[in-house]
This record gives C-alpha cells, structure tokens and sequence, in this order.
C-alpha cells in the first residue's frame, strides 16, 4: 500500500481554554475523498484550519499534519504560505463571505496564481476555463462580477474553482452544500465527484450531512467533541456502525427515517463542555449503553477488521 | 447608480437652503437691524436709510430671501456695504489660496495618516504599533494654533527658511507652495493622527473577516493582503470621514490665515464679521457651504464606486 498522501498523527488544537482537536489522527490516500462528519460545535472548522495551517490567533496547535510526507506544521511560515494554494487548498464553509467584496472574482482568481509565472491575461485565462469546468455558464462575465452579484450556487462553484486553480494535492472542502437548496447541493455533489476523477490528489470533505458523505466518500472518520470516535468506509459506517454516537447520528439522519416522519428525531443532550481535561469518554453523558468504565477511562480503539475502527469501550461487545 | 446621484445632489440642495435660512434668521435674531449695526455709533438717520434701502432690509423678509437666492443662483451674492465691491469677485479671487492650503494640508495628512496606519496594522501588537499609536495620540491632541504658532517661530523666526506671512507672489508656484508648506504642515497634523488611527480601526476590523482568511489561504503575502485585500475595503469609511476633515480644514483656514496672514475665505470672513459686512458674510458662507456640500457629496458618490455593494444597493 502507498503511503498516505496526508497524513495527521495526534493534532491537537486549543483556543485558550478550549480544547477543540484533542489528538485527532486521520489519512486519506491520492485520489480518495475522505469524509469528516459530526454534529456542529465537533471542530470540523477547526481541524480544517490545522490542515491549511491557519488556526485562528491565539490558537495553540499540536501534532503532526504530513502532507506527501512532509510535517506541514512544523516548517517556517514563509514555506507553509508557498504550500497554500499549490498544495494545499481550501473551500471555506461561506463563499458569500470568503471572497472580498470590493476586488471583482477575476481579479482575486488571478491572485490566487501569484505563484505562478506565466503572464496575467493567461492566469486570466485559466481562471474562466476553471469556471467553466466548475460549470459556470458565462466565466467571462462571472470573472468582471463582485461575489454579491452571483447566486448561492455559483458562489459555492466559483470557491471550487479557486480551490482547483494551482491543481492542489490536497483539497479541503468544508461544508460545501451547506448554504445550498436541495437540487444545487446534488449539482455540487455531481461535480465534486467528477472533479474527484480528474484529481489527482486527496478530497476532504467536511459536513454535518451524512448523506452527503454517502455519495461522495469512499471513507469516513466521525467527530465528536474534537475527537474521531470511529472510522471506516462509507458502507461500514452506514450499514454496521460501532460507536453509538454514529448509530444516534444516522438514526437522526432524515433519509433514514421510514413513513411519515412527524418530528425529526434528535440526540439527547448537548456536546460536553470542552474546557479542561475529560474524564472517561467524551460521549458517556449521552450514550444509552455507558457504563461505569466509561466514567473512568478513556475509550480504547477497537478495530473490526482492517477499515473500520471505533473509541468505545462497549462497541466489542 | 444615477438615481442615488440625483437623490444625494437633492440632500445636498435641501441642506444649502436650510443653513440659508437658518443664516437670515440669525442676522435677524441678533439686537438692532444690521443697518444700524453696521453703521455704529456714526449712524445717522439718512445714512441708515439709504443703508436700508441699499440692502434691501425695507422690503419683507421673504421677499429679501427669494431675492437672495434668486442673484446667488445668477452668481450674484450681493455687494460689500463699505467697498460696494461684489462679494462674489471678492471670494473668487482669494478661494484659490484657500483651496491649495486646505488640499495641501489634506494631501500630506491622507497620504502619512493612511501609510502609517497600514504599518501599525502590519506591526500589530509590537512597540512599533505601539509608538505610532503614542505619536498619532500626540498629533491630536496638540491644538493646530500651537503648532502653527511654533512652526512660525522655528523654520520661519528663527530658522528663517521659509515666509512667515502672505500666500507667495501670484503666478510664482515656488513661492506659493514655499508659503504654504507651514500652514498646510500645522492644519494637516492633526488629521495624520486621527487617520492613522482611523485607518487602523477599520483594517484591523477588515483584517478579522473570513475573505482575508481565504487571500493568506492562498498563499497572498502580508503585504499584499494589507495594501491590497484589507485596504480596498477599510478606505471606504476613510473617504466618508476624509470629506468631513476637508471642511473641517477649511474652518481650520479662519485662524492660520490669521495667523500667517494669508489671503483667503478665513482672513475674507473674520474681516466681513468684525466689520459688520454682512453681505460679505452672508456670501462667504453660503459659498463656503455650498462647496462643503460638492465635496461631501463627492465623496459619497465616490464610495458609492468604490464599493459595489453600496452601487448595486441604490441601483434603478
Ligand atoms: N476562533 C475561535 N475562538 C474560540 N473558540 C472557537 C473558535 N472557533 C471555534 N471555536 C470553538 O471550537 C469548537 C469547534 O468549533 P468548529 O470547529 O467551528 O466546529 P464545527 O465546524 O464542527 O461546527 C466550538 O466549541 C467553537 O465554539
Ligand atoms: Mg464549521
């Protein structure tokens, strides 16, 4: 087996007080889309911004991010700011907001190539054909538009095409249906499983929508209060999930729900408190099968076959 | 784009006729009819007659407004009590001067205040931003007549390098702008602080939102991403205030042209005033409010180009 395109070992990242990654570990390989999904507040965004290297300030990031082998996280800043963009590239979870208001779209994709050197007219080139591949139906006038301008789903197309601009070997995508209508989000979630084919590198994808995970990944890794609680393909975690947080999640989940569903079911109670050191497991407060280890100790990683793995202590049971 | 132009040239005109009226009724409202005020204790009864008669203060007051307005719009402000000069020529011929001190001083204070802001917020939270905050600080709270003041006495007094008084020799650029680097020096620092903490404000404000997270996502160097990403919006608000700062330097004119006895609209007014010309005065103001107005205004449509989504909101 080739070794992981990227490859994160223990990260973990505090805001202050706030423990919000503690020690998350997860791979994807060239050319597979990986899925992180969990409910919000889980620090879906937040691990995203360790893969990019951009925590927030003030943010205190530990672990490693290997990205073809090499610890991201540990060279210089002027080398991370030359990764980014070339390597390392990121669709952010609000393109209403993630472009600048006043620069038209041509002229902040054509910057998003400063690295390169070929002329301006041919980074401007390259940007409308990027449009176009993303599936915008006119790029010319898309690249003279300010973002406010375009609609919500060639927003979300257009922070696509400046993720793809300098062919990036790994992608992060974090929500990127969210802000979008059903029949857009399908339309993303089309294009981003084209786009897979055409890639070369690695696709995260980041949601809170399981059945955009279905479509899309070929693995996943569940969050919960900045941990992964399980891992393995998308047929594992649908069809024999381990950890009863990813049971609750799909059990939640509307296209799973037969006949007239009256109100959408929820899980019980709320993520824990994330300040401080957790006692035992993470998810104990919630979990209909905790007992009394899981007051005391952290929860072992259980593997069921060479794919799927969960935290839990009851989950081998 | 057009109907926000129309409606923000209507706010304006609205406004002029406002302060207008408000002028008349404080002429009005101050003891003793401006006749005999002008006049003083030499007023004889014929003299305030013909006075009266010359000012038109004997026919009723709207009559004397809609008269007013209607030779203000033909570029007729009335005539000087004492020369019988018109007041138009008057202002026209010393505004130049006004005008090049006050866009000289805004000038030097927009292009230092907007550099040195943009350096406190590439250095944020180091002594450099720190010392420039002190600096800025100091820069508005010493009064500009002070500043004035001591300019004069050093670079002009003592130093002898530049003139102490009067605009330079007309049709001689180098000694008019020598003549006005002091009084331009001492109104401009003032707003070299208050921009640069202005421009400080609103980048670091700009610097927290999510598209200049994505500009450093993609590699933008800091630089850049200040003097381009940051910028282009944070000056938006700069432009709004630097307008309002034209008139206020402008206000500023009545005393260092005092100061550096220096022709202008200040030196025209405090003369008009002290000597009770009130054609002078009535003329001076509504010319100076009217081209306060144009440059507000200006300022508006400008930002409105400037920022698409402020364009697209007033559009059709
Ligand atoms: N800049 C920040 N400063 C402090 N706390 C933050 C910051 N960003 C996120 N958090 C906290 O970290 C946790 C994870 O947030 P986030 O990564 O945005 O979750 P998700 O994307 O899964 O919804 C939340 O408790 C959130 O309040
Ligand atoms: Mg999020």
């Amino acid at each position: 087996m080739t070794a992981p395109l990227l490859d994160v070992r223990g990260l973990s990242l505090s805001y202050g007080p706030v423990r919000a990654l503690r020690g998350v570990s997860i791979d994807a390989r060239a050319g597979e889309i990986i899925g992180i999904v969990g409910e919000s507040g889980c620090g879906k965004s937040t691990l995203a911004s360790a893969l990019i290297g951009l925590p927030a300030p003030g943010a205190t990031v530990a672990g490693e991010v290997r990205i073809a082998g090499e610890d991201f996280l540990a060279l210089p800043e002027a080398r991370r700011r030359e990764w980014r963009g070339a390597r390392v590239a990121m669709v952010f979870q609000d393109p209403m907001t993630s472009f600048n208001p006043v620069l038209t779209l041509g002229d902040q994709l054509v910057d998003f190539q400063h690295r390169s050197p070929v002329p301006r007219a041919e980074k401007r080139a390259r940007a409308a054909a990027i449009l176009a591949r993303v599936g915008l139906p006119d790029p010319d006038l898309a690249l003279r538009r300010h973002i406010h301008e375009l609609s919500g789903g060639m927003r979300q197309r257009a922070a696509i095409a400046a993720a793809l601009l300098m062919r990036p070997m790994l992608l992060v995508a974090d929500e990127p249906t969210t802000a979008l209508d059903v029949t857009m989000e399908a339309q993303i979630i089309h294009l981003l499983r084209e786009l897979r084919a055409e890639h070369q590198g690695a696709i995260v994808v980041i949601t809170h929508h399981l059945g955009v995970i279905g479509e899309l990944c070929d693995r996943v890794y569940v969050m919960y209060a900045g941990e992964v609680v399980e891992e393995g393909t998308v047929d594992e975690i649908y069809h024999s999930p381990r950890h009863p947080y990813t049971r609750a999640l799909i059990d939640c989940d509307p296209a799973h729900i037969d006949g007239p569903a009256g109100r959408l079911p929820t899980i019980p109670g709320r993520l824990p408190d994330l300040t401080g050191t957790l006692r035992g497991c993470a998810f104990q407060p919630r979990c209909p099968r905790a007992g009394p280890r899981c007051l005391a100790l952290a929860p072992p990683r259980v593997a069921f076959g060479p794919t799927q793995a969960a935290f839990c202590h009851e989950a081998g049971r | 784009m057009l109907t926000y132009a129309i409606k923000r040239v209507g706010l304006a005109i609205v406004i002029l006729f406002t302060v207008m009226f408000a002028m008349y009724a404080l002429v009005f409202l101050v003891p003793g009819d401006p006749a005999s005020l002008a006049l003083g204790p030499r007023a004889t009864p014929a003299l305030k007659a013909e006075l009266i008669a010359r000012m038109g203060l004997d026919r009723p007051v709207p009559v004397q407004v809609w008269n007013f307005f209607a030779s203000a719009l033909h570029g007729n402000l009335g005539y000087d009590v004492w020369s019988r000069r018109p007041v138009a020529a008057q202002i026209l011929e010393v505004f130049p001067n006004t005008l090049f001190l006050g866009a000289m001083a805004l000038g030097w204070a927009a292009a230092l205040g907007v550099a040195l802001g943009c350096l406190a917020v590439v250095w944020r939270g180091t002594l450099i931003d720190r010392l420039l905050g002190i600096l800025s600080v100091s820069m508005i709270a010493v009064p500009p007549f002070v500043i004035a003041l001591y300019a004069l006495a050093v670079f002009a007094v003592w130093l002898g390098w530049l003139p102490a008084i009067g605009a330079g020799t007309p049709g001689d650029p180098v000694s008019q702008f020598r003549a006005v680097l002091l009084p331009a020096f001492a109104i401009g620092i003032t707003w070299v602080g208050y921009l640069a903490r202005l421009v400080r404000a609103s980048m670091l404000e700009v610097m927290g939102a999510n598209h200049i997270r994505t500009a450093r996502a993609f590699g933008l160097s800091e630089a850049r991403i200040v003097g381009r990403y940051a910028l282009r919006v944070a000056i938006i608000p700069t432009i709004a205030v630097l307008a309002v700062g034209f008139g206020s330097i402008l206000s500023s004119a009545v005393f260092v042209e005092t100061v550096f006895s220096r022709p202008g609209i200040g030196m025209l007014i405090v003369s008009a005033v002290a000597k009770r010309n009130y054609p002078v005065v009535m003329g001076t103001v509504l010319f100076m409010t009217a081209f306060y107005l144009l440059v507000v205004t200006a300022a508006d449509l400008l930002i409105a180009r400037l920022d698409p989504r402020v364009r697209d909101a007033f559009r059709g």
